[in-house]
């Protein structure tokens, strides 16, 4: 669960385009937040492990079978951003952070 | 562990090649090295395909079997420009001499290898396995003049290139031969705009694989198209001083001193037959044929061991073969050999199926009817220009049935691909064999044997084809095509194997899925056309009904692209932001590190020092990297997204625009300077390519797009390497379609020519509306229209006679897009809803990204691979 002492506010979860990302700061480490077309808001690191660019923000979100995903706008390797897993190659993950909107606003905690 | 064998290959030429690349394919690189001596400056190109580098005078690279000129495996090595001169089968050596430059040689004649003692590189090269594959020499018989200016063989693209500048200042040309070479030789000399004459020994022409009434039709087509057949007629003299002025002849039959007719001609070509270069194996004392071609085995193999022979320089058991075909199997045979496989070589299908002049010509089995007991079926309509005949015997079952044994095509050769499969398999023929060459002969139906051979150029059987779709996942006609090779020598086959390819997925009711991806089963085209009946605008709209799930990052650029053809909204508004891939989506080029490259437009090259100033200040102010691309624009890199709106307010403000060079959709139109400026231009390429890029910029399409507008044949803007070039001929614009550099490279094709500029552009807009309707995803003209049913003929009939009626349509929708064009950057700008999103951080959007950061190379900025910077932490 998310400790709302210690998360950051980052944005108006209004801010996120619907199937869209934005990256925010916290604590200094670069974290990309998604808001899916059911209005559901994640967390995953925004640093893309297989270029290095901190771009993750930028990908298209979409789905891959029932898991919602964002592909790197890099080499379109897809993540899942409930977990940060990379669904192409399992041995590399982004961190997954916890997350959640009160009164509208976007608080990102903790890595998960 | 057994030391690793080396097989040294003498020429690269079309059988040199197939070797070498059996050799990879099969497994044989694993144990032994290969080294391939070539004595032409290129590798390996399509000699038979040879008349179609006229047109282009960078087509070499076109006709090439190995574009880039290297082998995939490191463990064969490709040596051009390089002669051997000896065999030591002693020592198991051979002398290669490497000329001190490509250009002080005569590459004509393929006499180089008798060229002994010019100063050059010699080095000596063991083997454990030599190959000889150094083909034949084009015959030229010892007519009086045959060495004045003028005079030319048919066999290399240097002998083209020969050709064609003579031609310049020529107005007639004759070619001694009228054999399948001397035809196309002669079509060379009718596209290079000479009045052309074929002169032919024989009383017929094509005397080896036409009979009579077939040569007499053949004639009458070839003389259609404005060449002018002699037949039975002998060669007595080649006229002129030093170079040719005529050709002097008399009738076939008659004494010396009996009366002559004189054919005024600047060019002579000769193309009387080849033969074998056999001259390194004779001096090495291994034994030739009587009519030349180096003697070997089944297995290719000579009586020295170590020592084989395939292609035209061979003659397995004493006969010389002078088709593609059989070369590609001896060099199959051979790879089998040393792979102590069964493989033998005993005998060849001779048969062959040309387009001469745009006429069918077919030719195969037992043409003539030499075997015993064989009766012919013939059915000529003299009036159309069409002969076929049959040659057929009663089957040896005794049950009455007949089979086929060969037959003859001309003027109509569609038959082709049932017929020639029947005569190996040996089928017995239906009941009415007549029905098979009378016109219309639908009726009949032929199951064809598995064991049929239907790419004989490439040996290929329909079980082959079968197994590649059946076994090997094969699930088009060009998978089968890579998978096989069947179709990829003369392509004649072509429509059979598509034939046998739908018939086995319909046979096991399968349909070939085609989707996009997992959300869509659709293809883009009929995604394209769902879109355009339902008047979607919304990816939620069409996902609900033609798809299932959210989406990826293949569905969605596709469809922002086929919303943004079908539509003139900025790419940036809600509905469609988050469909972009981030190029479009941040309307730059990501790079590797996440920063940006910015290029403006630069209509047709053509720029001001104002604008370049200003380019140059832009990108001084931001410490940006700048490059001149190769496609006359000039990219600046190393923008960060959040500073991207200020640098195109800067551009915009100085009368840039966006250069579209990240989306798919049109990049450049690239220019010469034409006749404004070159001596040489004959039109105002300039001007061109500065409307063309204007007119269709922006344009979404399945792949990127490039044009070109060169001013003279001299084609300086590379137009035939683009997407679509126009090449300015002295009556107007010649259009070629197709091109494209990339991974796979290709030559555009000349789709209509000699157009003003109004016909110029509409052809254009229904080119490339036609290609944005119906083209897949991230399909590129070339292979759009290499897969499209009828290929460029069928592009031709749509945009040139505009034989679906769709010609005003499209005109319509490009005048549509024309219309409601308007730069994307200075509309972000005016819209800061759409500028929101250029923030580094939502949270910080003046804390520039940390994984960010510059090393200085050469006097500009270059990017610190990021990933050496640990993640998350501040710089």
């Amino acid at each position: 669960m998310i400790d709302l002492a210690r998360a950051t506010a980052v944005c108006a979860v209004a801010d996120i385009p619907r199937e869209g990302g934005v990256a925010a700061l916290v604590d200094g480490v670069a974290v990309a937040v998604f808001r899916t077309h059911d209005g559901s808001v994640h967390a995953i690191g925004n640093v893309d492990p297989f270029s290095g660019a901190s771009v993750l923000s930028r990908g298209i979100v979409g789905s891959r079978g029932t898991a919602p995903v964002v592909s790197s706008p890099m080499y379109k390797q897809a993540f899942d951003l409930r977990t940060g897993a990379c669904l192409d190659d399992a041995s590399v993950s982004v961190p997954s952070y916890d997350v959640s909107v009160v009164d509208g606003v976007v608080l990102v905690g903790g890595v998960r | 562990m057994t030391k690793r064998q080396r097989i040294v290959v003498v020429g690269h030429g079309m059988v040199g090649h197939r070797f070498a690349q059996a050799a990879v394919e099969r497994g044989l690189t694993e144990t032994h090295d290969v080294v391939v001596f070539g004595e032409e400056p290129r590798a390996a190109y399509d000699r038979v395909g040879l008349t179609s580098w006229f047109g282009h005078p960078d087509g070499a690279e076109g006709l090439s079997l190995l574009p880039g000129g290297v082998y995939d495996d490191p463990r064969v090595r490709l040596v051009l420009d390089s002669v051997v001169t000896e065999i030591d089968r002693a020592a198991r050596t051979v002398t290669v001499v490497s000329p001190p430059s490509a250009g002080s040689r005569d590459g004509r004649q393929g006499a180089l290898l008798d060229q002994r003692g010019e100063p050059g590189a010699v080095t000596v090269h063991d083997y454990d396995v030599l190959v000889l594959a150094t083909g034949a020499a084009p015959f030229v018989p010892p007519v009086e003049g045959r060495g004045k200016d003028g005079c030319f063989v048919y066999r290399t693209i240097e002998d083209l290139e020969a050709i064609k500048a003579a031609s310049e200042t020529a107005t007639s040309g004759v070619v001694i031969g009228g054999g399948l070479l001397g035809l196309e030789a002669a079509n060379a000399l009718v596209q290079l705009g000479l009045d052309t004459h074929v002169v032919e020994m024989a009383p017929r022409l094509m005397p080896v694989q036409l009979d009579d009434a077939a040569g007499v039709t053949l004639v009458r087509h070839v003389e259609k198209l404005g060449v002018k057949v002699h037949t039975a007629v002998l060669t007595e003299e080649i006229e002129g001083d030093s170079s040719v002025t005529g050709l002097r002849m008399r009738q076939a039959g008659t004494e010396e001193g009996a009366p002559t007719e004189v054919v005024e001609a600047q060019v002579v070509v000769f193309s009387a037959g080849i033969r074998p270069r056999d001259a390194l194996a004779r001096e090495c004392d291994l034994e030739t044929a009587a009519r030349g071609g180096v003697l070997v085995d089944e297995q290719c193999r000579t009586a020295d061991p170590h020592v084989f022979a395939i292609g035209e320089c061979a003659a397995p058991g004493g006969t010389m073969y002078g088709l593609v075909a059989p070369g590609y199997a001896m060099a199959e045979v051979v790879v089998d050999a040393l792979l102590d496989g069964p493989g033998t070589f005993t005998g060849a299908d001779m048969s062959t199926k040309l387009k001469l002049l745009g006429v069918d010509v077919a030719s195969f089995g037992d043409a003539f009817a030499t075997t015993d007991g064989a009766l012919e079926l013939t059915y000529a309509d003299a009036v159309s220009g069409v002969y076929k005949k049959l040659v057929v015997a009663e089957s040896e079952a005794g049950d009455g049935s007949f089979r086929l044994l060969g037959g003859i095509l001309v003027g109509d050769a569609s038959a082709y691909g049932t017929l020639r499969p029947m005569v190996s398999s040996g089928l017995a023929l239906p009941d009415n064999p007549e029905q098979l060459i009378l016109p219309a002969s639908s009726g009949v139906q032929l199951g064809m044997p598995d064991e049929a051979q239907v790419c004989s150029c490439n040996d290929v059987t329909k079980a082959d084809i079968l197994h590649a779709v059946a076994e090997q996942g094969c699930e088009s006609v060009a998978d089968v095509k890579q998978c096989t090779r069947a179709g990829t020598t003369c392509g004649s086959c072509v429509p059979t194997v598509k034939n046998l390819v739908e018939e086995h997925f319909a046979s096991v009711g399968k349909v070939v899925d085609k989707g996009l991806c997992e959300h869509f089963r659709l293809t883009r085209q009929e995604l394209f056309d769902v879109v355009a009946v339902h008047g979607y605008r919304r990816f939620d709209d069409i996902v609900e009904a033609h798809g299932t799930g959210r989406g990826c990052d293949v569905c969605k650029p596709a469809i922002a692209s086929i919303l943004a053809s079908q539509t003139s909204t900025h790419i940036l508004e809600p509905v469609t932001a988050e469909l972009q891939d981030t190029n479009d989506k941040y309307l730059g080029n990501i790079q590797r590190n996440g920063t940006y490259s910015v290029v403006p437009r630069i209509p047709g090259g053509e720029i001001t020092p104002e604008k370049l100033i200003v380019i140059g200040e832009v990108a001084r102010d931001y410490g940006l990297y700048t490059k001149i691309t190769g496609g006359q624009r000039i990219d600046l890199f190393g923008a960060r997204m959040e500073q991207l709106p200020a640098i195109w307010k800067r551009l915009v403000d100085a009368g840039f625009e966006s250069g579209h060079a990240y989306g798919k959709s049109l990049r450049t139109v690239k220019s010469c300077v034409g006749s404004t400026w070159c001596r040489f231009g004959v039109q105002d390429s300039v001007g061109l390519a500065i409307a063309l890029e204007l007119r269709y910029r922006g344009l979404r399409s399945p792949h990127k797009l490039k044009g070109g507008v060169s001013g003279c044949a001299r084609e300086c803007a590379e137009a035939r390497g683009k997407d679509f070039g126009v090449i300015a001929t002295e009556k107007g614009w010649n259009l070629y379609v197709g091109g494209n550099g990339g991974a796979t490279p290709a030559h555009a094709r000349l789709l209509a020519g000699d157009l003003d500029t109004e016909t110029l552009v509409s052809y254009l807009d229904r080119f490339l509306m036609y290609y944005v309707r119906t083209a897949d995803r991230l399909q590129r003209t070339s292979t759009w229209i290499e897969q499209l049913e009828g290929g460029l003929e069928r592009v031709r009939e749509v945009v040139v006679d505009d034989s679906l009626g769709l010609g005003a349509e499209l005109e319509a929708e490009m005048a549509r897009h024309v219309g409601g064009y308007a730069d994307e950057w200075a509309a972000t700008l005016a819209d800061p809803a759409k500028l929101e999103r250029f923030v580094s951080f939502v949270n910080a959007p003046d804390t520039p990204d940390p994984t960010i950061a510059f090393t200085t190379e050469r006097d500009q900025i270059q990017p610190i691979a990021p990933a050496l910077i640990p993640v998350g932490a501040p710089a």
